[in-house]
């Protein structure tokens, strides 16, 4: 038996750490630790709810403008502001750009060095890569000479030996299987896609002025503006047109290029579809073109559980039944009277101190049997949930959505592998391009519509009801959530005489990447990680597999939030 | 002068390119296409508004037998500024990271991992002691012992106190870095400083921001590379092309401000026509930046721009000093104050490469002033 510890963990956000215990070349147990707290939630105490957004944005970087959304939405519900038709379809389009654009960058620039072996694509024949890359794809970039290049330039970097990067990868780890062909061509589409990257998320850019970081939203709307015949409005026809065009690229680079990749890539990793299962239930908030961003309904990603891998039934979601638990975390809950036991609670009422028990820094290893992480452990009814594309594919097409259906039915025909192929590692990925694919196509669906909108004179994007604070009830509570690009993530405020006095956050990754809960149930990654093979423990390249294929982001996952001595009586949260 | 500069098409650089077969033959031998090491030569001149004959520096700076080395450190960070350099343009992240530095330590996009990646940054350390270039990204945090922040079972602290200590050059990215940014506001429960506030005795170049326009960062490494120095600093200590004026005064929106055409609510008549957004809690008159010339996302646009006022993200201590955000300031800058109409003429006529064009030679020749933030107005925020 061996300890192995991963710290860091590299090409995610944040700061991760596994420690794992390996018996016979498999993973027999693991331990998921954020090692970075910041306390963010504690900052917005005091502050005016509408500007929250602009603070709570900064949660993470990476999947920048998902907390702004959820942040907003938390504030409208408090306030009960509906905004126009056309900022909610600004913020669909916002929010859509990032989810592909984070898909595109996890698997390119995060995930795929996990899978391909980059000093293998200098033994590869470039006629034959070609001849690979023509065999699945349409993308122009395909020829010999073309792939020659892009091996010249690995050849370069070898030799000069200043790897840069792709220094000190596991190159040569028995567990790498793709033909050098296939590793090459992969090479070339990380390079591609660093520039596929750069220039798809200008769209969040034209609509809030930069990225990371868009600053746009209002609560009530946006501050974007909309006019046919204004060439300084935010949406005008020749900003319609720069916004087709890109998405038009986005998904030209989706189709003929990222979900071939997986599908390649896939097909010589079949065994992967039968790792890094983990939990197996999966819970999805619902997102995109609700009617109303509250009432649960009508969304294009519905909302609902599958529990215990049934795929024949979807179950009702309540995001009244999210509680938190600190017994593995380095908090405590203030002792404030009634309701305080350090038992698990609901996100609003859940008042955490930081206190740290772990080891003394620098040290080897942590004391795992007891608290071990700065990350919650979120629970459903007292569940363990995984949160993510593959979540929102499983509710999707558990609950018959045709188009999710089609398309899931048609990669598993062609991966040759049945439905519960897909609680798995590369279920995870496969999940996530094919969320890309889905997202990407109806990008153009929500610009069309803003177009017509404005063709027919509906310019709103603010509705202006509730902007003045005087005109705000003494006392308000609010959830406000998003299908963030990696999963269900919920704000939770509460406002009185016009400040934030308690504010909440639980992120998608604070779901997946938490520790164990008081019941001693494994968080998602570390349920995942049990049952993984590991060839040499010295080079666990497996277990990255398996962790990178969540796409986990620490600085989403750890929160801490509460006034210290206020107590939360009642349920605030009524959805 | 600088007229006559930049009446040069930037095309024309490439025929100034020097004939020196050897350089040009060496970065060929290195995988680099003679269309792509034109590009890049070109686009880094015009980054730096550089006589068209500085390429052949530049290409002197590439065909060098070693690239210099650089780190990325991550601390209580959001990895913004990671995500921010990924979208730089001029030159690319992959002309960056791959062939004119060597990029050996950066956590979000490292190949290594674990004890791999530990012993990546542990040799530059001890192998290229006082040669490489360290960049650190977020806070640092200092209350009990540091244990807010760790990474491979050490301290955030005690890495930068190594790492840094045996840097040639540091460059600390976003408002984090620089001044503990939004996780030293508020009650700050972690101890959370900005680099030079955690590691004492250091020399940085701050490129606060949140998060830093990567442009900006592009330029600074540039010039580097070209000249082996930094660029010309203010008094704290940020690069006078980027941070020397006020963004009021470089803004597209200015000439509205002047005639006293303003937005009164959001989404009305003023807003679409894209009028000043001062009442809106702009900040724009009291915070400097190179947002309006450089704009984000390859020169795609700004805040103000889209429609939303500045947040002043690049002064000091902003989340405490700028907040609240949507609050008007109460002493905006006077009408035609330090109005540099030279400056706005360009935008108008020049597109982005232009624009940086001008403040990158500003920052070569010109001597350092005054910084926009006395340092009076930090040390209210302090005392609070």
């Amino acid at each position: 038996m061996a300890r192995i510890v991963i710290d860091p963990v590299t090409r995610i956000e944040g700061h991760l750490r596994i420690e794992a215990e390996v018996t016979g070349n498999r993973v027999t147990d693991a331990w998921s630790s954020g090692t970075m707290f910041r306390g963010i939630e504690l900052v917005l105490r005091g502050r005016d709810p509408r500007e929250a957004w602009i603070w709570a944005q900064r949660i993470c970087g990476v999947c920048t403008t998902v907390h702004a959304l959820a942040s907003v939405r938390a504030v409208e519900d408090a306030l009960g502001v509906a905004i126009p038709e056309n900022a909610r379809i600004v913020r669909d389009i916002i929010g859509g750009t990032q989810n592909v654009q984070d898909h595109i960058i996890h698997f390119y620039h995060l995930h795929a060095l996990d899978w391909v072996d980059v000093m293998s694509a200098l033994k590869a024949d470039p006629a034959k890569t070609s001849q690979l890359a023509e065999s699945i794809s349409e993308w122009p970039k395909s020829s010999a000479m073309y792939f020659k290049g892009v091996q010249d330039r690995v050849k370069t970097l070898v030799a000069s030996r200043q790897m840069s990067l792709f220094g000190g990868g596991d190159w040569g780890h028995p567990a790498y299987k793709l033909p050098p062909e296939a590793n090459l061509m992969a090479v070339a589409h990380y390079i591609e896609a660093l520039d596929v990257q750069r220039e798809f998320i200008r769209i969040q850019a034209v609509l809030g002025g930069k990225n990371p970081h868009p600053q746009t939203y209002l609560v009530g709307g946006m501050a974007t503006t909309m006019d046919g015949g204004e060439a300084d409005a935010t949406i005008n026809p020749e900003r319609i047109t720069l916004l087709n065009q890109i998405v038009a690229n986005a998904q030209t680079f989706v189709r003929q290029v990222y979900l071939p990749d997986v599908m390649a890539i896939a097909s010589f990793y079949p065994e992967w579809f039968g790792y890094g299962a983990g939990v197996g239930n999966y819970m999805t908030y619902g997102d995109y073109a609700g009617e109303r961003t509250n009432n649960g309904g009508g969304f294009s990603f519905p909302r609902g559980i599958v529990m215990g891998r049934d795929l024949t039934r979807v179950l009702p979601l309540d995001p009244g039944n999210v509680t938190e638990s600190v017994t593995r975390s380095w908090y405590e809950y203030a002792g404030v009277g009634q309701g305080s036991s350090q038992s698990a609670k609901h996100p609003a009422e859940g008042v955490t101190n930081p206190k740290y028990s772990g080891p003394k820094p620098p040290y080897e290893f942590l004391t795992t049997e007891e608290k071990y992480s700065w990350i919650k452990s979120p629970r459903y009814d007292g569940k363990v949930m995984e949160v993510g594309p593959l979540a929102r594919t499983l509710v999707a097409y558990a609950s018959g959505d045709a188009h999710v259906k089609q398309l899931v039915d048609s990669t598993l025909q062609q991966l040759k592998q049945p439905a519960s192929a897909l609680f798995s590692t590369l279920g995870r990925v496969a999940g996530r391009a094919l969320e890309a694919e889905i997202v990407v196509s109806r990008l153009s669906d929500w610009v069309a519509q803003l177009d017509q909108n404005m063709a027919n004179g509906d310019v709103r994007l603010h509705n202006g009801d509730k902007w003045n604070p005087e005109s705000w009830p003494k006392s308000a509570q609010g959830f406000g959530f998003h299908e963030a690009p990696r999963g269900s993530l919920g704000h939770w405020v509460e406002i009185e005489d016009r400040k934030i006095v308690n504010y909440q956050v639980v992120a998608p990754s604070t779901w997946n990447a938490g520790p164990r809960d008081e019941q001693g149930q494994r968080g998602p990654y570390e349920a995942a990680l049990v049952e993984t093979p590991v060839i040499d423990p010295e080079r666990p390249l497996e277990v990255m597999r398996t962790v990178h294929s969540f796409d986990p982001c620490l600085a989403c996952a750890v929160h801490v939030v509460g006034a210290k001595g206020r107590v939360y009586g009642q349920t605030p949260v009524t959805v | 002068m600088m007229k006559a500069l930049l009446s040069v098409p930037l095309s024309s650089a490439e025929n100034a390119l020097p004939d020196d077969d050897s350089v040009l033959g060496l970065c060929v031998s290195r995988g680099i296409s003679r269309r792509r090491f034109m590009e890049f030569c070109v686009g880094v001149t015009a980054t730096l508004a550089l006589p068209a004959a500085y390429a052949q520096t530049v290409a002197k700076a590439l065909s060098e037998k070693r690239k210099p080395t650089l780190v990325w450190l991550e601390f209580q960070d959001c990895a913004g500024n990671t995500e921010s350099m990924l979208r730089t343009s001029h030159p690319t992240v992959e002309d960056l990271v791959l062939e004119a530095f060597s990029w050996e330590y950066h956590e979000t996009i490292m190949a290594a991992y674990g004890k791999a990646a530990g012993s990546a940054l542990e040799r530059v350390v001890r192998e290229e002691k006082g040669k490489y270039i360290v960049v650190v990204e977020g806070a640092i945090p200092t209350a009990d012992d540091g244990v807010y922040c760790t990474i491979g079972g050490r301290t955030a602290l005690d890495i930068a106190h190594e790492v840094c200590g045996g840097a040639a050059e540091i460059i600390a990215v976003g408002a984090c870095a620089w001044d503990g940014g939004l996780v030293r506001s508020g009650p700050n429960p972690t101890g959370a400083m900005g680099l030079q506030g955690a590691v004492s005795g250091l020399r940085v170049v701050n490129l606060p921001g949140c998060p830093h326009n990567s442009a900006n960062l592009a330029a600074v490494l540039v010039h580097y590379l070209t000249f082996g120095v930094m660029p010309s600093l203010d008094g704290l200590n940020r690069p006078l092309f980027a941070y020397g004026d006020l963004i009021h005064d470089q803004c597209e929106r200015r000439a509205h401000y002047d005639a006293g055409r303003f937005v009164e609510q959001w989404d009305d008549e003023g807003a679409r026509k894209g009028w000043c957004l001062y009442k809106m809690g702009c900040k724009g008159p009291e915070a400097n930046f190179n947002c309006p010339t450089v704009q984000w996302n390859g020169g795609t646009s700004w805040p103000v721009k889209a429609g939303h006022g500045c947040i002043g993200c690049a002064s000091p201590r902003f989340w405490d000093t700028k907040s609240p955000f949507y609050e008007r300031l109460p002493h905006a800058a006077g009408f035609g104050v330090d109005v540099k109409a030279s400056e706005i003429g360009w935008v108008a006529i020049g597109g982005v490469a232009a624009a940086t064009a001008v403040h990158g030679i500003v920052s070569i020749v010109r001597d350092r002033k005054q910084a926009d933030a006395p340092d009076s107005a930090i040390e209210k925020v302090r005392e609070q």
